[in-house]
């Protein structure tokens, strides 16, 4: 059985259902988005992903039409959106707050956006039970939304955002509220339910692990811009910017000038230490300054020096235990700390090394990404 | 012990300044009229001892209540007061309103200023506030010199010492008691909610309809009652810009103490009116009470 790949960011004929056209946003001086080009795809799971202030709410709030775009155009399925108000629009938005109704029932919350349509009854009455269901919040139907958990109220919210069946689903910080273990539960519920649904959703978050998890493509966003919108594996694995690197997961940044060998470049970035070698598709110029990011699970610790390439030695100087995993803070001679992680397959008991600890890291020619400086 | 002293206060409180008070007038209003000082029989008079309090017991009837069926002034002015609190409230609400909501739409750093406003009239003495509509609605007053001399009108018109009058001021004086719980309802409103309804395909104009007047609504009966409660009973206002034909309970109760001098019929139609009072008093309660346990 063979499962088609869906990538339609890779495919010249797929049809954006959004096409960011050069969107600008400004609140008097302040840029809140700047110049901005990019397309959602149909049934993607898309994350905006950046700090508080990045401009990914904005994004959003544009999308569901409560801000205006200052220049450029968003289309939506090749309609420009600019004209249609927020009650016209066929995008539904679920609030971070959530927004429910407290002085309606979980039924009559659900049921709120189908009677603006003047649906007929039997009709709004199925499709409040199919999202009862959808969301298995049967038993609570006539509950008011204080008298029901917040994992509740977060399905509540969801059920009454996709009950009008919008070609596109906001979702702000929709995990935000709940505590960590539940998040983790309601991230897999959430994409368990856009499948089902084949709904189109955006989510914005501050949350790199939650945008991972949930997300087709994650657009990293700061500043008002984004800087890199990809694949979670690409995201992490490929970074294209030092900010991308630095903003997801763990990561150490060398500072160095690269030089061509073969089928990469020799790195040297302190005097006294050997030079690294990172293999890279990315031209640099003999001598260019450019930046090494290394993620911390890919590097090595061990006692003697290794038969690799990449080899550094310094002294442990921290020890973060984190239960299933130990990051180590290596400082080289140079000062620079590095950050190396090894998996605890051990007992605590056994571990081989311990602060001042002189070790060796190392890892392959491939595991580091080569950065522009 | 310390529980007991804490409690304590409160209640003294109430014996002190409610029941004492509230029991003597009940007392009078079982006494019959005479032409003496105090103006009612039988007084108490301990120095007779069990003799003398049989005597005090036996004397007091419910006479006066009766009297108050057999003439339809009374009956007539509880049902005016009424009807003219109604009203009053009614247009209170619709005055009180508009201006809760702007209130609660300005921005943050004007509502303090706002609030201050609303709350400022307080300061001064409340009769002289009153007096002072003598001198904007007579016929000679500031309102209709204005709109004699903007031509809107060819004659004076006649509006102190009627019963509309009569409502201007009670609305201008119980407008805050209306504003402070519908506005303290509208500032907690989460502005999301109005989001959230225009995002599931509602106007400006449905959203307020079915979020923000259902949600300060709790707000809106409390400040009906705040003013339907004094506004019954009201006997400044009715006095100072309403004329003669409006009839207002609290009007009947002076004129009966200090045009008649006849106490004990005074007395009875107070203790009426409070009996009354209570259903409305315990309406309130029930509804402040019920909005503690929804937010609770």
């Amino acid at each position: 059985m063979s499962q088609t790949v869906f990538e339609p960011w890779n495919d010249p004929q797929a049809k954006p259902l959004i096409q960011f056209k050069n969107v600008t946003k400004r609140f008097g001086d302040f840029t809140a988005i700047d110049n901005q080009t990019f397309d959602i795809y149909e049934r993607e799971f898309f994350a905006l992903l950046g700090p508080s202030g990045c401009g990914k709410t904005t994004m959003m709030r544009m999308l569901a039409g409560f801000e205006k775009v200052t220049e450029g155009k968003i289309l939506l399925a090749g309609q420009d959106m600019a004209p249609i108000p927020p009650n016209k629009r066929a995008v539904n938005m679920m609030f971070q707050s959530y927004a429910l109704f407290p002085h309606l029932s979980v039924w009559e919350n659900i049921a709120f956006g189908l009677k603006r349509d003047k649906k007929p009854k039997d009709e709004i009455t199925d499709r409040v039970a199919q999202m009862l269901k959808l969301t298995r919040l049967e038993k609570f139907a006539q509950r008011k939304p204080h008298q029901i958990s917040g994992g509740q109220r977060q399905r509540v919210a969801l059920a009454r955002s996709l009950a009008k069946a919008p070609k596109l689903l906001l979702l702000d910080e929709p995990l935000g509220a709940l505590d960590a273990k539940l998040r983790q539960d309601t991230q897999f519920e959430l994409v368990d339910i856009q499948e089902k649904t084949g709904t189109t959703f955006v989510i914005v978050t501050h949350d790199q692990e939650e945008a991972m998890t949930v997300a087709t493509r994650v657009a990293v966003m700061d500043d008002g811009k984004i800087m890199q919108a990809d694949t979670p594996a690409n995201i992490y694995e490929r970074p294209n910017s030092v900010y991308v690197a630095d903003f997801i997961g763990d990561v150490t940044i060398i500072e160095g000038r690269a030089t061509k060998t073969g089928d990469g470049y020799d790195i040297a970035f302190a005097e006294g230490q050997p030079t690294l070698h990172a293999e890279s598709s990315k031209t640099f110029q003999n001598g260019q300054s450019c930046h090494l990011a290394i993620r911390p699970e890919k590097v090595a610790i061990t006692a003697d020096k290794p038969d690799t390439r990449n080899a550094l030695k310094g002294t442990i100087l921290d020890i973060a235990y984190l239960g299933n995993l130990s990051t180590y803070h290596v400082r080289l001679e140079t000062g620079q700390i590095v950050k190396a992680q090894t998996a605890n397959t051990r007992r605590l008991s056994r571990r081989n090394f311990t602060w001042e600890d002189t070790v060796w890291l190392s890892w392959t020619d491939t595991a580091a990404v080569l950065l522009e400086g | 012990m310390r529980r007991l002293a804490l409690i304590a206060v409160p209640y003294i409180w109430l014996l002190a300044l409610f029941l004492v008070p509230f029991l003597i007038v009940l007392k009078i209003s079982l006494s019959d009229i005479a032409m003496a000082i105090p103006p009612y029989t039988p007084t108490l008079d301990l120095t007779e001892g069990w003799e003398g309090l049989k005597d005090f017991f036996s004397n007091l009837d419910f006479d006066n209540y009766i009297f108050l069926t057999t003439d339809d002034l009374y009956w007539k002015a509880y049902l005016s007061s009424f009807k003219i609190a109604v009203i009053a409230t009614f247009l209170t609400l619709l005055v009180g309103y508009p201006i809760a909501y702007g209130m609660a739409a300005a921005p943050d750093h004007w509502r303090p200023t706002l609030m201050m406003l609303v709350i400022l009239p307080f300061w001064t003495s409340f009769l002289i506030r009153v007096y002072s509509w003598i001198g904007i609605l007579s016929n000679e007053g500031y309102l209709n010199q204005l709109l004699l001399s903007l031509g809107i009108i060819s004659s004076p018109l006649t509006i102190l010492n009627t019963n509309v009058a009569v409502y201007i001021g009670i609305v201008y004086t119980y407008l805050p008691f209306m504003i402070l719980p519908i506005y303290a309802a509208l500032e907690r409103m989460d502005g999301s909610l109005l989001e959230a309804a225009e995002d599931l395909g509602c106007s400006r104009i449905t959203a307020f309809w079915l979020v923000t007047f259902p949600l300060s609504k709790n707000g809106i009966i409390a400040g009906c009652f705040l003013v339907f409660i004094p506004t019954i009973g009201e006997f400044v206002i009715p006095s100072l810009l309403g004329g003669s034909r409006t009839l207002m309970i609290g009007k009947v109760l002076w004129e009966e103490f200090f045009n008649n001098r006849d106490w004990p019929v005074a007395s009875a139609v107070a203790v009426i009116l409070l009996l009354l009072l209570i259903i409305p008093i315990i309406l309130f309660q029930r509804n402040e009470q019920k909005q503690r346990e929804a937010e609770g």
